[in-house]
């Protein structure tokens, strides 16, 4: 799923300023950031209180209205809210940021705020503990390496096995984050694969990655 | 033009001493002149570190240029953190015009450790991949694309490897990889472990894809107890002995036990089977390194360019 995290009150209050505030609309989404916890219907209903305080005690008379959408990133979703939309000052988006671009464009007379940071592709490792899984290289190579990404997982990427760094199965960078390698080799060492990691995996084609702009994704024979 | 003499001197299957000159961060040649003057004639090569712990200072590439006007053999470090493979390849056809052999492979410390943490990484390739990529240039004479090159360079590479990473096995797969890769030379982590470093060294060496490859042991001369303890205790992948530790601690002079115990290193180091050389990271203690490789009568004998 994507994972995000939502932006402090004070800052979406200054985002919302800029535009001049108004009849605020805070639309949520029902699918990956509600999963991550970001931008759901509790977290928008959060938001709208953490906000009405803060126009409380800066004196600011906006009004608030809160919804959710099955898919932001969708557009046949926004039907259900288009009356709100349209009766909206400004737009607060808590879906990613995928969600905030197409709500965007589909308004493009709306000024459309973002509230939600997104951060990753990742999964629920425990309950309320995100772990980034994949960037989305456009050549997926984790047959190889134990179903563990380390473009991902590794903090320098590494292809051909660990840096000297890791400490007790850790990432030096991160103690609170296992090292990708370690974990390939432990699950290959199980597997009795070891030897799959004496594979040297030749410089990587990024043309695939997102070093090329915007890529599109045509699914042939599919309206 | 001149090759490499580490190379000649590995090859010749002679004791090689390389050490490590950081650049301070300056944009005067002066200072690391001054450095590189304070060891002078105690290697064969020395290693002009990259951005080293990912803190800004003089470039490798510079600081080799520097240390060659005093007839001083460098070994480029090139860390793959910040350059992608149009920039490691300009940079090593560069290097070598200007007479630069020996290139270090390294992915290179992580920015977060750095006086730039807010950077964003290349790693375009990592050091595996890097030494396949230099190693394309030399051998075959084209660029990784396969662009032919008007004059192919002429390289020795090297790579780093930690003998004391755990589990052991994973790390020297991952050597082997390097070496299938294409490194010539590999510079270990610091020993301060002997007993630990030659079980490696046994194991490694057992590897038929790895009975070639010169290894050049890495050390460090602790000078004084915060070093051993820092070391010790904070310094991701080394291995000190408790025993060093409160070595340090009980000495008097901790500079004088700080050589004591690396002339000691050094000694088991020269000794040992399967190790062609040494390679000394003086970190700032350069008047170290002179006086430590007398000792171990391995201060004569080293070219000159
Ligand atoms: S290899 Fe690429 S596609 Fe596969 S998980 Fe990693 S980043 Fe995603
Ligand atoms: S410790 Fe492991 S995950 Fe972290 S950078 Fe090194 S190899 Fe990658």
């Amino acid at each position: 799923m994507i994972v995000g995290e939502q932006k402090p009150p004070r800052e979406v209050f200054d985002l919302i300023s800029i535009y001049g505030g108004g009849n605020v609309l805070i639309l949520g989404c029902d699918s990956c950031v509600s999963v991550s916890l970001a931008g759901g219907k509790e977290e928008v209903k959060e938001m709208i209180s953490a906000l009405q305080r803060i126009c409380e005690s800066e004196g600011m008379g906006w009004t608030f209205t809160g919804a959710t959408v099955r898919r932001q990133c969708e557009k046949r979703f926004h039907g259900e809210v288009a009356d709100l939309i349209a009766e909206s000052d400004v737009v607060v988006s808590m879906g990613c940021g995928v969600g905030a671009q197409v709500l965007a464009e589909n308004n493009r007379m709306k000024n459309v705020v973002p509230a939600v940071n997104t951060s990753n592709m990742g999964a629920q490792v425990k309950h309320g503990v995100f772990k980034e899984k994949c960037v989305g290289c456009g050549d997926c190579t984790i047959h190889l390496t134990a179903g563990i990404c380390t473009l991902a997982r590794c903090a320098k990427s590494l292809q051909n096995g660990p840096c000297g760094g890791s400490i007790d199965g850790k990432c030096e960078v991160d103690p609170d984050t296992e090292c990708a390698w370690y974990q390939i080799y432990e699950a290959l060492r199980q597997k009795g694969q070891t030897e799959l990691m004496t594979r040297v995996m030749p410089p990587k084609d990024w043309s695939k990655s997102h070093s090329r702009g915007a890529r599109t994704v045509k699914k042939e024979g599919n309206r | 033009m001149t090759g490499s003499l580490l190379k000649e001197k590995l090859e010749r299957g002679e004791f090689a001493v390389t050490a490590e000159i950081g650049p301070p961060k300056s944009a005067s040649g002066e200072d690391i002149l001054a450095r590189a003057k304070m060891i002078k004639g105690c290697a064969d090569a020395y290693n002009i570190t990259d951005n080293q712990t990912a803190t800004v200072r003089l470039s490798s590439l510079a600081g080799s240029v520097f240390i060659m006007k005093e007839g001083m053999e460098p070994i480029l470090q090139m860390t793959c953190r910040d350059r992608n493979r149009i920039a490691l390849q300009s940079d090593v056809l560069g290097a070598n015009a200007l007479g630069i052999r020996n290139i270090l492979c390294l992915s290179g410390d992580h920015q977060c450790f750095g006086n730039q943490p807010d950077t964003k990484n290349v790693y375009d390739v990592d050091s595996t991949q890097e030494i396949m990529i230099f190693k394309r240039m030399r051998d075959e004479g084209t660029l990784w694309s396969g662009d032919r090159l008007k004059v192919a360079p002429d390289l020795y590479l090297g790579a780093v490897s930690n003998p004391f990473g755990d589990p052991r096995e994973m790390h020297v797969m991952r050597l082997r990889n390097k070496v299938s890769a294409g490194a010539q030379f590999i510079q270990t982590q610091s020993v301060f472990d002997l007993d630990a470093f030659e079980s490696w060294v046994s194991e490694v060496r057992r590897d038929v894809s790895l009975k070639d490859v010169k290894i050049l042991a890495g050390m460090l001369p602790l000078r004084t107890l915060k070093a051993a303890r820092y070391m010790a205790e904070s310094v991701p992948g080394t291995c000190v002995p408790p025993e060093i530790v409160r070595r340090m601690a009980a000495a008097p002079d901790e500079e004088k036990e700080g050589q004591r115990i690396a002339s000691e290193i050094l000694d088991g180091i020269r000794d040992m089977k399967g190790v062609s050389g040494v390679h000394i990271m003086p970190v700032n203690w350069y008047s170290a390194v002179r006086p430590l490789l007398e000792r171990a009568g391995l201060l004569t004998g080293h070219s000159l360019r």
